[in-house]
């Protein structure tokens, strides 16, 4: 959840999130295969195509992979749990699992999640940096 | 020795470990002249040489080891694949050979990692103005808010990945691969760690990236590994005792990963693998059941069981099974890394992909000392570079 300040301006952590009234993911798509990037491809690494339009990713997801990091980047909370989860609508995203103990006993391979976004920091010029995770339904 | 094969004269690795009264240039070429006279011939013998270190490449490796031991004008080639980088100088002159280029050449791969602290892919960086920067627009590190990138919380996830979609594999049969590898590196001398550790002991470590331990992770670490390759032809022209001991290169492979949906965020370390493996299978006209030992890439403990699988080493699904049923200890079906493997061995980067093949080219002579694998015939070495690549060479005994 954003807790939103009228005099913060919200910044995106990466620019494949989209925030708004809706935040949600937006990768490009092959229009000839599907295959989604959330960088832009000169070509479609699955099928050479060049043409791409936007997509907008589902929020819902189910986790396929997860680790739990104790030896974090410098800066970062831990431990917190990283994970691989894949959207109802079939994208693969490395996102965190948020709002979550971080226990191999509170985690689950298949737990079903939801994709939600929340402030990182502010940074000197006063924008606050908005990332995104996955929370258990 | 017929026909167009190439063969492994002569090859040499050094102890992995930390040298800091040594740099790297003098590890590669106390190597490269040792694999040299294990073959009997010296760098004025050599037609090709291929240099690998990662973190080295741009200063020419091959011209500094050449400044070393011999400056003899041959072409030089300065490899770098990630973790595959000693593999591919080796390939790189396996190839010239095979292409007829050249009857002899070195490979050499080297590393000195010192204490360099964990490997991530991130950048840990961190803004103090949230500017976006880079292909995804990040408006500082991601590393930590968006998954990790740290080493061992990436294949953490390719070992969990594969926990999601086959029964019977969790923290127990991860940590079994670790306790395994550190029990088989008490027999090797030329091990970074040579210490055994307890199941119970390998599951109580500091947790890195759950369910890696850190005794689940391979250390940073310096070693340099080289091999002397030959054409079948040239090999003929040699003394029956250098015959003797030359080993067939049987297969080599070099694959790339291929798209797959999960490798834009999780690198796909099994399609490459498979692919690189089933290659490598149809050339050396060998079955995963022929193999005597294996020595594959175990970067983490997590890893290694992935590789059962991907090699075909085991059932389809079945790496847990497998472990558990002990197929990959030393006295089981298949010995898989009898050396320690990355995790006790080390991992010297650019040298591990050279030192799996003196691993097994030493246990086919039968030289292996406490830990030869009794009667080994047959051999599969496998390393994968992040990115990703992969090397897969098979390697058979010569024929009495």
């Amino acid at each position: 959840m954003v807790t939103k300040k009228a005099t913060t301006e919200q910044v995106p952590l990466v620019d494949y999130l989209r925030l708004g009234a809706r935040p949600h993911l937006r990768a490009h798509e092959c229009t000839n295969c599907g295959a989604r990037f959330f960088d832009r491809r000169n070509a479609c690494a699955k099928c050479g195509k060049t043409a791409f339009k936007n997509a907008r990713i589902r929020n819902s997801a189910t986790v396929r992979a997860f680790t739990i990091v104790h030896r974090a980047a410098p800066g970062i909370p831990a431990p917190y749990v990283s994970a691989i989860v894949t959207t109802e609508d079939g994208t693969t995203v490395r996102s965190n699992i948020v709002n979550c103990e971080p226990s191999p006993d509170a985690v689950k391979l298949g737990m079903k999640v939801k994709f939600t976004t929340y402030a990182i920091g502010i940074d000197d010029e006063g924008r606050e940096a908005i990332a995104y995770g996955y929370q258990p339904v | 020795m017929a026909g167009d094969d190439v063969w492994v004269l002569g090859t040499h690795m050094t102890r992995f470990g930390r040298y800091p009264d040594k740099d790297w240039v003098d590890l590669a070429s106390e190597s490269a002249m040792a694999a040299m006279a294990d073959g009997k011939v010296t760098i004025h013998d050599m037609e090709i040489l291929a240099a690998g270190s990662l973190f080295n490449v741009s200063g020419g490796p091959g011209q500094r080891i050449q400044k070393q031991i011999g400056q003899t004008g041959i072409p030089v080639y300065n490899v770098a694949n990630a973790c595959a980088t000693g593999a591919t100088a080796l390939r790189t002159v396996y190839m010239a050979i095979k292409a007829g280029e050249a009857e002899i050449g070195l490979a050499v791969g080297v590393e000195q990692m010192g204490k360099m602290g964990m490997l991530s892919g991130g950048t840990m960086k961190v803004s103090k103005t949230f500017e976006p920067e880079g292909r995804y627009g990040a408006v500082t590190g991601i590393d930590g808010y968006l998954g990790t990138e740290g080493m061992p919380g990436v294949f953490a996830q390719a070992g969990m990945a594969y926990a999601n979609e086959f029964d019977g594999v969790g923290f127990e049969q991860f940590a079994k691969v670790a306790y395994k590898n550190h029990k088989n590196s008490t027999r090797n001398p030329l091990a970074q760690y040579r210490k055994e550790f307890s199941l119970e002991e390998v599951m109580g470590a500091p947790v890195m990236a759950y369910p890696n331990t850190l005794l689940m992770c391979c250390p940073t670490g310096d070693g340099a590994a080289a091999a002397v390759l030959v054409s079948a032809e040239r090999l003929k022209s040699m003394s029956k005792r250098v015959q003797k001991r030359a080993v067939k290169i049987s297969a080599s492979v070099l694959t790339s990963d291929p798209w797959t949906e999960d490798s834009q965020v999780l690198p796909d370390v099994n399609t490459l693998t498979r692919n690189a493996a089933n290659q490598a299978y149809e050339k050396a006209g060998v079955d995963p059941a022929d193999l005597d030992l294996v020595e594959l890439h175990d970067c983490f403990a997590t890893a290694e069981l992935l590789h059962y699988d991907n090699l075909g080493l085991c059932e389809h699904g079945g790496a847990g099974d497998w472990i558990d049923s002990g197929g990959p200890f030393r006295e089981g079906e298949i010995p898989v890394n009898v050396s320690g493997g990355l995790i006790s061995k080390g991992h010297p980067i650019g040298a591990t992909g050279i030192a799996n093949v003196y691993e097994v080219t030493t246990h086919l002579r039968g030289e292996a000392g406490d830990r030869q694998v009794k009667g080994a015939k047959v051999g599969l070495t496998h390393v994968i570079g992040l990115g990703s690549s992969c090397a897969i060479h098979i390697l058979e005994k010569a024929a009495a």
